[in-house]
């Protein structure tokens, strides 16, 4: 089932909280949902979900609209919330009964499915216990379960794997990419290599306008084209050289590096590339080249230039 | 009806696992039998084979004890955010908000049963009049389930349980005896439309076993506007 959101709109009195935005989820992809706090994801998936009414816009799930029939969306979709509430007198396997009952499953099903489910979510141990007195990591697996009980061809997770331990935050993005392989996924995190490491897609959301949609690649890309190098070059004079790197036709800024002996940070014109002509530079002088590195754009760096202003 | 079903049997379980409704029902029990067979106007003073002075004790004792089963119902969800995640199930707002009336009718009518033994007891002592009894009880089970859905409403209003409580309470008092003081001092229409609003004048009217259409529907539309006004509350904190 595809997720089709168009113009979105949703205000809290005057303000917008979302404000016109347009995306599509196909079937198969997982897409992460990134943006500060505040930004407007909790509530972008609030209203997909049919919890939140919108002022203005039109979304489809499959061939639902979310505003005219939200009760059959409901069945297609599993929601994991922001802080996962969860009913803490209650124990597990009755908590995913109770779930299991209101998607309707038939009554045969619904053993062998809680069944299913806690082994998947890993919570044979657990099954018995009052959900109030599990970990923050268990209980975060029974929101998982609940979310999935029911086969659901959507899946929105808001920050599935907050408060895990590291180990559980590796088990649960298997989880989510094993799943999200034939199920239409939209993720939200704050962890950039979170988002990179299970997502298809990312879409960065600020101050409830989408300021960014496309592969890690393509984001790194579209964010800086130019590349940068920290090149150490030995047996020379420092200043000779700092002289020599100024001068080529690609380099657009040379910096020497704080506390670092003979090393410098070169950056390149847009487009171009200045490893060959330092190399060259090197061997026509006689320098040792010792170092070139090649810096990545981090995700945080793009991320941060596009949400502060 | 089924989803209606599933979340009433949700909510009784929880009653009787956080020991509220043993409470309810040990309290509810403990109240009424002692004042209905040890103090005050009790059925040995009054000498007579009747219920009365039950009914009349049952009469107060379900005003206060009512707002204290409903005012978790809808502020406990709403606090903890899983009323979020039950409405995104596919349920109605309506299924739920009747779920949770029906569990806590359903635990009141539970309580009203195992007072059964005091019928069966003033029936063996004397001549009593078995039609009154059935009414008597059919009346606290209308008052109940106008309360309950006045309860219901203030619980929706807040997440705090105490205001919910409180503010049953205080709606509660008005149809539980200022409209009837009201009614006294008002003559014509307007002494009649208070006089209709106030829940002693149709528990007395019912209890003497006359079932009046007019006091179905004052019992009926109580809840019918607290469950309304309920689902409302909840309809709005999506918008």
């Amino acid at each position: 089932m595809d997720i089709i959101v168009e113009n979105l709109t949703k205000k809290y009195g005057t303000q917008k909280a979302i404000d016109n935005i347009s995306f599509k989820v196909k079937t198969g992809e997982i897409l992460g949902f990134l943006g500060p706090n505040g930004a407007g994801k909790t509530t972008t998936m609030k209203v997909l979900i049919t919890f939140l009414i919108p002022d203005e816009g039109n979304i489809r799930i499959g061939e639902f609209n979310v505003i005219d029939q939200p009760e059959k969306i409901k069945r297609h979709i599993g929601y994991l919330s922001e802080n996962n509430p969860l009913y803490s007198e209650m124990p597990v396997i009755d908590y995913l009964k109770y779930t299991a009952e209101l998607y309707g499953l038939p009554k045969s099903k619904i053993k062998n499915r809680i069944l299913e489910m806690i082994n998947i979510c890993g919570l044979q141990g657990e099954k018995h216990k009052n959900i109030g007195e599990l970990s923050k990591g268990y209980q975060q697996r029974v929101g998982l379960a609940q979310a999935l009980i029911h086969d659901p061809e959507v899946l929105i997770l808001d920050e599935p794997t907050a408060g895990l331990d590291p180990n559980q935050i590796i088990e649960i993005r298997e989880l989510i990419k094993k799943i999200g392989k034939e199920k239409t996924v939209l993720l939200s995190s704050h962890i950039l290599a979170e988002v990179e490491a299970t997502c298809d897609r990312i879409m960065i959301i600020n101050k409830g306008k989408i300021v960014a949609d496309g592969t890690a690649k393509d984001l790194r890309k579209h964010a800086q084209g130019k590349e940068i190098l920290q090149v150490t070059i030995e047996d020379s004079d420092k200043n000779d050289v700092f002289k020599n790197l100024q001068e080529l036709k690609t380099v657009s800024l040379v910096d020497f590096i704080p506390g670092k002996e003979s090393t410098f940070e070169i950056q390149s014109n847009p487009e171009t590339s200045s490893r060959r002509s330092i190399f060259k530079l090197c061997v026509d002088n006689g320098w040792t080249l010792t170092e070139m590195t090649v810096f990545e754009t981090k995700l945080e760096d793009i991320f941060r230039e596009l949400t502060m202003n | 009806m089924n989803n209606i079903w599933i979340i009433t049997r949700r909510e009784l379980a929880t009653f009787f696992n956080s020991l509220m409704a043993y409470i309810m029902i040990i309290a509810f029990l403990g109240f009424s039998g002692f004042f209905t067979w040890f103090l005050g106007s009790d059925i040995f003073f009054i000498k007579q084979a009747s219920l009365g002075s039950f009914f009349n004790i049952a009469f107060w004792t379900l005003f206060f004890f009512i707002p204290g089963l409903t005012m978790r119902l809808f502020a406990e969800e709403t606090r903890s955010g899983t009323i979020e995640v039950l409405l995104t199930k596919p349920v109605s707002d309506w299924q739920v908000v009747l779920g949770k009336f029906l569990s806590t009718l359903i635990l009141i009518i539970i309580a009203l049963l195992m007072t059964f033994p005091y019928y069966i007891t003033v029936a063996s002592l004397g001549n009593i009049d078995h039609g009154a009894v059935w009414s008597g009880y059919l009346g606290l089970i209308l008052m109940s389930a106008g309360y309950i859905s006045i309860g219901l409403f203030t619980s929706s209003i807040s997440n705090n349980q105490i205001v919910g409580y409180l503010l049953a309470l205080f709606i509660g008092i008005f149809f539980q005896i200022i409209f009837s003081f009201v009614a006294i001092y008002m003559s014509g229409f307007v002494g009649e439309i208070f006089n209709f609003l106030s829940v002693p004048t149709h528990i007395e009217s019912i209890s003497r076993g006359v079932i009046d259409s007019r006091d179905l529907i004052f019992f009926l539309s109580l809840i019918f506007f607290g469950l309304i006004l309920t689902e409302a509350n909840l309809e709005k904190s999506r918008l």
